[in-house]
C-alpha cells in the first residue's frame, strides 16, 4: 500500500490532511517526478507572441524554456539549453529573434530549434550530425484555444482529454470576446510568496476565507457605494449562492452568481456613471450573440478555475491568469497576467485593468492579505510534527450540490494529488 | 517643458519637501501625508516589465486616482489589513534629486530611493528604484500631483507585495 497523506472518512464525514505535505523536502522531490513531470503544465498564451520571431523565456515546471513563434508562425517551446555544453541559449526575458546564439562557443539555433551553425565544425568526425542536435523540446506541447501547455511525459493523454470539462469554463471566459479571441495584456505581476505552492491552489478557490481575510476589501467596496449584502440564506458565507464543481482529473471550479461587478458586463458604481452605457452595450452584444441565458452566464456569474496542478483562471472583478511554481517547500514564485477581449475599446480596457487592481495583485486591495494568510500558514506549520493534521471536512455531510464556501473542491485537489503521489513513477 | 524657468524652484526646496514626505511615510503619518496631495493627485507603480507603459493599457501594480489613494490609506490603517498588521517598519533614503523641468506651477522631479522594509521574524525587503514627481507650487512648499514609482528589479520577486505606500 502506498502511503496516504489524507484521512478521508466518508462515513463519519471527516477529511484530514497531513501537514507534512507542505514542509517536507522529500515530498517536494516526489512532486517533481509524480506531479510536475506527469501533468500538462501551462506555458503561455499565443497572444503573447504576436509576430514571427517573438519569444519569451520562462521557467515552466522548473525547466527553462523558450516560448516562441517561429518564422512560419508556428508556436514552439524549446528547452533553453545548448546541446553542446548546456548553457542557456537565450538570456533575454522577451524579444524578437530569428536565431538563438549560445554565447559560450557560438552555436546558433533557428527559432524553430534547428542547429544552424557550429563554429569550426570541421573538427568533428562524420558521426557529428547537426540534424540530431536541434534544441530539445518537452515531450508534448499542445494548446486549447491558444492556451499552450507542455508535458514532460510522452505517454500523457492529449491536452483536450486532460482538460476534460474545464474547457466548458475556459469557453465561458472566452465568450466575453465577440470574435472569440482573448489576449494577455502587457504588464506582468511576478512575486514570491513564502508558502508551499499547494496553499495557493487552496486559496485561489477557497471562498470561505473572503469575509475574514478580505474584510478591508469589503469595506472598500462599501465605501465605493457597492454594498455587499450579508447572505440571506442560512448556511451561506457569501452574499449569493455559489457552487464548487468537480471537473474531473483533479480540476475544479467555483461557480457563483456575481455580487461585485464585472467589466463584462455588470455595472457597479465603482466604474462611474459614464461607464453605464458602454457596459449595457457590451451586455446587449452578448445577448445578441449568445442568447439571453448564455449571456447571463457570461456576464453575471464568476468562476475561479483550477487546472491541475498549478494554473488558475479567475474570472471575477476582472480576468486573471495565474500560475505558480515551488522554489523550495516554503516558497513559491507566482506569475499573474490580465486577460481581455482583443477588440475591447480603450475605455473598456482601462476599466478592466482598474477593476483588476481593486482586488488582485501585489498592490491590490485583496491579494496582499491572501499572501499574508498563506505565509502565516507556512509559519504556523513549523509545529507540524506535533500538530499534524489540517481539518478540511467543511461541507462533507452535504448531499448533492456543493457550496463554494465549503471545502469540497479543496478535497478534490487533495484526493487527486494524493492518488498521483501514491502512484509509481 | 523648459529648463530656464527653474529659478523659481530650487533643488534644496524640493529636497526638503521630499525628505519631509519620506519621514511621514516612515512614521505611518498617512493622514498627514495625504495633505501633501493635490485634489487630482495620482499614485502609480508601473509593472516591472513595462515601466513606460500606461495604466490604461498595461497591468500596473498600483494605479490610484485621488479617491483610490484615500481608500488605500483607510485600508492600510485598518487592523484588518493583514498584510500590514503588524505594521512594517520602513526606512527610506531619498537622493540624487534632479529638477527635470518646469511648466507653469508644475515642476517635474526625479529622485532615487531605497526603502528598507522590516516585517515579522526580521524579514527584510529592499525596494530600490526611482521616483518621478509632478510637484505643484503651494506657497512656500509643494503639493504632489503625481507620484510615479519605478521599481528597478526585473520582477517584484522576494519583495512580495507592495502593501506599504512607497
Amino acid at each position: 500500500m502506498p502511503r496516504s497523506y489524507v484521512v478521508d472518512d466518508q462515513e463519519k464525514g471527516v477529511f484530514l490532511l497531513d501537514r507534512e505535505v507542505h514542509v517536507s523536502e522529500e515530498v517536494l522531490r516526489e512532486e517533481m517526478r509524480k506531479i510536475f513531470a506527469k501533468c500538462w503544465i501551462y506555458v503561455g498564451h499565443g497572444s503573447e507572441l504576436k509576430k514571427p520571431g517573438d519569444f519569451l523565456t520562462r521557467r515552466v515546471a522548473g525547466r527553462p524554456v523558450i516560448f516562441t513563434r517561429d518564422q512560419k508562425g508556428e508556436v514552439q517551446c524549446h528547452f533553453n539549453t545548448c546541446r553542446h555544453r548546456g548553457a542557456l541559449v537565450c538570456a533575454d526575458r522577451a524579444g524578437n529573434a530569428r536565431r538563438f546564439f549560445c554565447v559560450y562557443h557560438g552555436w546558433i539555433y533557428g527559432n524553430d530549434g534547428k542547429l544552424q551553425r557550429v563554429p569550426g565544425d570541421e573538427a568533428y568526425t562524420a558521426a557529428f550530425d547537426k540534424d540530431t542536435l536541434a534544441l530539445k523540446k518537452p515531450a508534448k506541447f499542445e494548446n486549447y484555444r491558444d492556451f499552450w501547455f507542455m508535458s514532460l511525459d510522452p505517454e500523457i493523454v492529449p491536452l483536450t482529454e486532460y482538460l476534460g470539462r474545464t474547457t466548458e469554463y475556459i469557453d465561458l471566459v472566452i465568450d466575453q470576446s465577440p470574435s472569440g479571441k482573448m489576449e494577455i495584456l502587457p504588464g506582468t505581476q511576478e512575486y514570491d510568496v513564502g508558502a508551499n505552492w499547494k496553499l495557493m491552489v487552496e486559496n485561489s478557490v477557497d471562498d470561505y476565507h473572503l469575509p475574514s481575510t478580505h474584510a478591508t476589501w469589503l469595506n472598500f467596496m462599501a465605501n465605493s457605494g457597492v454594498k455587499v449584502e450579508p447572505p440571506k440564506e442560512k448556511g451561506l458565507v457569501l452574499p449569493t449562492k455559489g457552487y464548487a464543481v468537480d471537473l474531473g482529473n483533479g480540476h475544479f471550479t467555483t461557480d457563483n452568481v456575481n455580487f461585485r461587478g464585472r467589466p463584462v458586463a455588470a455595472w457597479i458604481s465603482l466604474y462611474g456613471e459614464e461607464a453605464k452605457q458602454e457596459i449595457a452595450d457590451i451586455k446587449a452584444e452578448l445577448v445578441e450573440r449568445l442568447g439571453e441565458e448564455r449571456a447571463n452566464r457570461v456576464a453575471h456569474t464568476n468562476r475561479n478555475l483550477v487546472i491541475f496542478p498549478n494554473l488558475v483562471i479567475n474570472d471575477g472583478s476582472s480576468v486573471t491568469v495565474r500560475t505558480f511554481y515551488p522554489e523550495g517547500v516554503g516558497k513559491m514564485h507566482v506569475t499573474a497576467w490580465a486577460l481581455g477581449p482583443v477588440e475591447e475599446s480603450e475605455n473598456a480596457r482601462a476599466r478592466r485593468l482598474d477593476a483588476f487592481l481593486t482586488f488582485y495583485g501585489p498592490g491590490g486591495f485583496a491579494t496582499p492579505d491572501d499572501v499574508e494568510a498563506l505565509e502565516l500558514v507556512q509559519q504556523g506549520l513549523a509545529n507540524w510534527s506535533d500538530d499534524r493534521w489540517s481539518e478540511m471536512s467543511r461541507g462533507m455531510g452535504r448531499e448533492g450540490e456543493q457550496l463554494n464556501s465549503d471545502e469540497h473542491h479543496l478535497r478534490i485537489f487533495w484526493r487527486h494529488w494524493n492518488d498521483m503521489m501514491g502512484a509509481e513513477a | 517643458m523648459t529648463l530656464h524657468a527653474t529659478q523659481t524652484v530650487t533643488r534644496a526646496e524640493v529636497e526638503d519637501f521630499l525628505f519631509h514626505e519620506a519621514a511621514l511615510l516612515d512614521e505611518w503619518k498617512l493622514d498627514e501625508w495625504q495633505t501633501l496631495l493635490t485634489d487630482d493627485a495620482t499614485y502609480m507603480i508601473p509593472p516591472n516589465d513595462d515601466l513606460d507603459g500606461s495604466h490604461r493599457s498595461s497591468l500596473f501594480i498600483i494605479a490610484d486616482d485621488r479617491e483610490r489613494i484615500r481608500q488605500r490609506i483607510i485600508r492600510v490603517l485598518d487592523p484588518n489589513c493583514h498584510a500590514e498588521h503588524p505594521k512594517s517598519r520602513t526606512q527610506r533614503i531619498v537622493g540624487n534629486v534632479r529638477l527635470l523641468g518646469q511648466e507653469d506651477d508644475i515642476t517635474t522631479v526625479a529622485a532615487n530611493f531605497i526603502c528598507y522594509r522590516y516585517r515579522r521574524y526580521e524579514r527584510v525587503g529592499q525596494y530600490v528604484g526611482n521616483y518621478r514627481y509632478l510637484l505643484k507650487r503651494n506657497g512656500a512648499s509643494f503639493l504632489i500631483r503625481e507620484k510615479r514609482v519605478f521599481i528597478q528589479a526585473h520582477e517584484l520577486g522576494q519583495l512580495g507585495s507592495v502593501s506599504i505606500i512607497l
